[in-house]
């Protein structure tokens, strides 16, 4: 049962990763990008996390963990420097 | 003893993620879990701004329980407004007057107002007084206001702040 | 049963990701697109991260609850980042489908925005015309370079 499905849900997940690509190619505005990136660091936590069930593996929790990480404080640092102009006063 | 034990919350929680992020429940890791907890609070107390109380940890478990059960209704909400029709959607900014004053209770107020069905917090006053609330879907702003203050407000000022 | 339902939370999770990137495209403006995110890919990746975590626990002797780290990390973090990119957007004066809000309050705020903004410009204009200041003490400490001929006047 699982190995038919985990096949299905990382395409859903690729499909989901390439339509926040699209938006991060296209978007109109410069918030519209970061909220590109910012789906894309989750999108990638979730194929990450397939990947580990489909190998069987645990390593690929520290990536998650770190992905998450510094996807928000990259998200952060990116909308504080659209609301004033520099990262660190 | 505030000064032995400077966060009481804190303490315990670090030790929780110190054995998640280690994935044992090992006695060792727990001792240094435990020492860890202890020992950061204490280098750390000059950062932090204000001390957490907690007056009322039932209200604030059921607290957490209606913001489940609401997160995963808001997902089903939602998925259901996208795969609809987009142009159909009437989108508002609400203006939400604020009773908290506390910043962490402003703060989660904050959190669970995007988590929860269709709105989205926007933007804090300068005087603390409103939230900008956007919400999706959403016509009656006078129901939305009052659901948002009786829901999660309420319990969010019995818990963190002296009624 | 358990693979049932371990197959059931993997789909789930997988579904409501790709749900909230869909919202990316579909949806008309930044504030409507910020909706999808926060809420459809927050349970979708939390729900895979659960399931993670019971195949790892059922599989290997011991239990594995790390997952549910990055899922409280997720929970807490997605509303922030919203917040802030909300807060971006409206500073950025991004058109909206809603109509903006029309509280006295809030009007002042954007009065005090527009305000802010012609005095950046009012401190980026000094900085256009500082060189040209600075060009002119060269003009007259250089009278007797002969490219110069109007600062003579001055002199």
């Amino acid at each position: 049962m699982l190995e038919t499905v985990i096949p299905i849900a990382l395409t859903l997940v690729a499909a989901a990763i390439a339509m926040s690509f699209w938006r991060l190619i296209r978007g109109p505005s410069v918030p519209d990008r970061i909220l590109a990136l910012d789906t894309l660091y989750v999108n990638t936590i979730a194929l990450l996390v397939l990947f580990g069930i489909h190998l069987g593996s645990n390593l690929f929790f520290e990536a998650a963990l770190l992905i998450a990480l510094m996807g928000f404080i990259g998200t952060v640092a990116l909308c504080k420097y659209l609301l004033r102009g520099d990262i660190i006063e | 003893m505030t000064r032995l034990l400077p966060h009481p919350i804190l303490t315990p929680a670090l030790t929780g993620v110190w054995l998640l992020l280690n994935n044992t429940i090992e006695p060792g890791h727990i001792v240094l879990g435990l020492f860890l907890g202890w020992m950061i609070p204490i280098l750390t107390i000059r950062f932090w701004p204000e001390t957490v109380r907690i007056r009322r940890p039932f209200v604030l478990l059921r607290f957490m329980g209606v913001l489940l059960f609401d997160i995963i209704v808001a997902n089903f909400v939602v998925a259901r407004l996208i795969l609809g029709n987009p142009n159909r959607l009437q989108p508002t900014f609400v203006q939400l007057p604020l009773d908290l004053t506390s910043d962490l209770a402003i703060g989660l107020l904050a959190n669970s107002i995007t988590l929860t069905p269709g709105t989205l917090s926007a933007k804090l006053s300068e005087d603390r007084k409103f939230l900008l609330v956007h919400a999706l879907n959403e016509t009656d702003t006078k129901a939305m206001v009052a659901t948002i203050k009786a829901r999660y407000e309420r319990p969010l000022k019995e818990v963190f702040e002296a009624c | 049963m358990l693979e049932y339902f371990l197959s059931f939370l993997i789909l789930t999770g997988a579904i409501f990701t790709l749900i909230g990137s869909l919202g990316l495209i579909r949806l008309k403006d930044l504030y409507t697109r910020l909706h999808g995110p926060t809420k459809a890919t927050t349970l979708g990746v939390g729900s895979l991260l659960i399931a993670s975590a019971i195949f790892f626990s059922t599989r290997d002797a011991g239990i594995s609850l790390h997952e549910i780290l990055i899922t409280l990390f997720l929970f807490i973090t997605a509303p922030v980042s919203a917040h802030m990119l909300a807060k971006a957007a409206l500073h950025l004066n991004l058109k909206s489908l809603a109509k903006m809000p029309e509280d006295p309050v809030e009007e002042e705020q954007m009065q005090a925005v527009e305000e802010k903004t012609p005095m950046q410009n009012h401190i980026e204009t000094p900085k256009t015309e500082n060189p040209e200041p600075e060009t002119k003490p060269e003009f007259t400490t250089q009278p007797t370079s002969p490219n110069t001929p109007t600062p003579n006047k001055t002199l």
